[in-house]
This record gives structure tokens, C-alpha cells and sequence, in this order.
């Protein structure tokens, strides 16, 4: 008899089902229009699976930016091309290859990372201390992070001073850290992605006759 | 009376939750036959616009296995996305533009 069923599991697995049958349908179905509309049923599903895996923020922004922006970004292409995929059904063997290669290696990678929500992982063990970004999170006064370094402080007088973020007010998990308490890190480089991304854009779409998008989206 | 024994020895979340939500992904796999297989386009919108109300569903119900009625704020957020996007591909089908 089998011990124990997670309901969550089994529903994780129907779900997953679901989208690679939506993903392979995007793949072959001859319309464009609806290979549009199954993307961004192909987005929803990820939303709800994105949320059943607790990551509610991604599965948000998965939401608003899968089923809606792309897919009015999408229409707007199809604005501009027909309706109608040209049929080229030979398959690219190289490419295929490749993509299996890659895909292999990325596997095999895992293999060696710790073993999903392990408390035992890097990431939870060494916390991210001011040392690491010369940047502190400010303890108010009276404040919840403070009274914990006041009690650390009481009960390991020796340590006082030593490791201002020691755990105290802050994220074990290192990633968590950087991305919640140090958030101008975080922000910077999510700065520089959407700067490179409008640059490539400009350059891409500038002096170009017939632009589609003046007066428009830019 | 079974079925609550069962549910207690199998599963560790409760039995009926577990089962709506299998029927609900048992809704979206029939709104995907209809938005593949669609003869019409406002079948394949309609499906999407279905799939999208079964996804808030879907999340209300997480919200409710794992104990957090936060989630229904997320569901009604994502019913508001869906309308919004359901508007734009509308007014796409209709005008043929999106400006």
C-alpha cells in the first residue's frame, strides 16, 4: 500500500501535462493566430503551476507578462506578417543534436547541486553579512531586527560587534537576501538588462522606413 | 466515512480538495481541446478567456489547501489581468489593429 500521496503532487503533474501538450501545440499548429492565443494559454498554465509551487511573485509576473504584454506584443506582430505558418516540416538534425547536447549537459549539471529545499544547501548556511556588499540595512530602534541583536548581543557578549547582520533581522538564504534586504543590487542589474534591452531596441528599429511602432509603442 | 479514513491514511491534503482540484485541470484539458481544435477564432479566444477564470480558480483553491486566504487576492488579480487581455485581442480581432 502506498505510504503516503501529496495531493499537490499529483495535481503539480496533471498540470505539467497540460502545458507540454499547450507547448507542443503552440509548435505545430499551423495558424498563427492560434499559436498566439494557445502562448498565452501556455502562460496562464504556468501562472497557476508557478503558484502551486509557491512562488507567487514569478507566477505574477509570469500572468502579466506571459498571458498579457506578449500577447498583445504578438497581435502586434501579427499585424504585420500573415496569418498563415509557410509548412516546412524537414527536420534540422544538427539542431536537434545540439539542443539535445545542451539539454544533456544541463541535466547533468544538476546532478550536482543539493538536493531540492535542503536545509543543508550553501545558499541557507552562510548568511550574506555587510562585509559581502558594504551596504547595511539600518535597525530602528525598537524595531523587531533590533531587539534581536540587542538579545544576541545579551547573550553572547563576546561576539558584540563581530557580525552586525549575523541572521539578526535578515534572510539566511543568501539569494533571498541580496534580492530582498540589498535591493539596489538586485535593482542595478535588472537596470542594466532593461537599459540593454532599449538600446538593442533603438538600434534595431531606428531610421527604419515603415517603422511599425512610431507614434506607437515607441 | 470511508472516504474520510482514506483520505486521512492516503493523502496529505484532504481528499476533496484534491479532488476539485483535479476536475478543474480537468476543465482546462477540455477548454484546450476547443482552443486547439477550435473551428473559430472566438473558440479559441473564448477557451483562452475560460482558461484564464479556471487559473484564478485554481489559485483560490491553492489558497485553500495550503491555508492562505491571501491567495484570493492573487485570484482576483489574475481574473482582472485576463479581462484586460481578453479586451485587447477582441479589439485585435475586431479592428484589426491595436492603437
Amino acid at each position: 500500500m502506498i505510504a503516503n500521496i501529496n495531493g499537490i503532487l499529483i495535481i503539480d503533474l496533471v498540470l505539467l501535462t497540460l502545458v507540454i501538450i499547450t507547448a507542443v501545440a503552440v509548435v505545430e499548429v499551423r495558424n498563427l493566430f492560434s499559436a498566439v492565443i494557445l502562448a498565452g494559454i501556455y502562460s496562464l498554465l504556468m501562472a497557476a503551476f508557478w503558484t502551486s509551487m509557491d512562488a507567487v511573485d514569478v507566477a505574477y509576473t509570469e500572468a502579466a507578462v506571459g498571458a498579457g504584454i506578449s500577447t498583445i506584443l504578438l497581435l502586434g506582430a501579427l499585424v504585420l506578417t500573415g496569418t498563415q505558418e509557410t509548412v516546412r516540416r524537414a527536420v534540422h538534425w544538427p539542431a536537434l543534436l545540439a539542443c539535445v547536447l545542451v539539454g544533456g549537459l544541463l541535466i547533468f549539471g544538476t546532478l550536482d547541486m543539493p538536493k531540492f529545499g535542503s536545509p543543508n544547501a550553501p545558499a541557507q548556511q552562510h548568511p550574506i553579512y555587510h562585509g559581502f556588499t558594504k551596504q547595511n540595512v539600518p535597525k530602528a530602534e525598537g524595531g523587531k531586527s533590533a531587539e534581536d541583536v540587542y538579545a544576541y548581543n545579551t547573550l553572547h557578549p563576546e561576539d558584540a560587534g563581530k557580525h552586525p547582520d549575523y541572521f539578526h533581522g535578515h534572510v539566511p538564504n543568501q539569494v533571498t537576501s541580496v534580492i530582498v534586504s540589498y535591493r539596489a543590487l538586485d535593482t542595478m542589474f535588472e537596470t542594466a538588462v532593461i537599459f540593454t534591452a532599449a538600446m538593442a531596441m533603438i538600434v534595431l528599429l531606428r531610421g527604419r522606413r515603415g517603422n511599425p511602432l512610431k507614434g506607437g509603442l515607441l | 466515512m470511508i472516504l474520510a479514513q482514506l483520505s486521512t491514511q492516503l493523502f496529505t491534503t484532504d481528499l476533496p480538495t484534491l479532488i476539485g482540484g483535479l476536475v478543474l485541470l480537468l476543465g482546462v484539458l477540455l477548454l484546450l481541446v476547443r482552443a486547439i481544435a477550435g473551428p473559430t477564432t472566438y473558440d479559441r479566444i473564448l477557451a483562452m478567456n475560460s482558461i484564464g477564470t479556471k487559473t484564478a480558480l485554481f489559485v483560490a483553491l491553492l489558497g485553500f489547501i495550503t491555508k492562505r486566504p491571501a491567495f484570493l487576492d492573487i485570484a482576483l488579480c489574475y481574473a482582472i489581468l485576463n479581462f484586460l487581455g481578453t479586451i485587447a485581442i477582441l479589439k485585435f480581432v475586431r479592428y484589426r489593429r491595436l492603437s
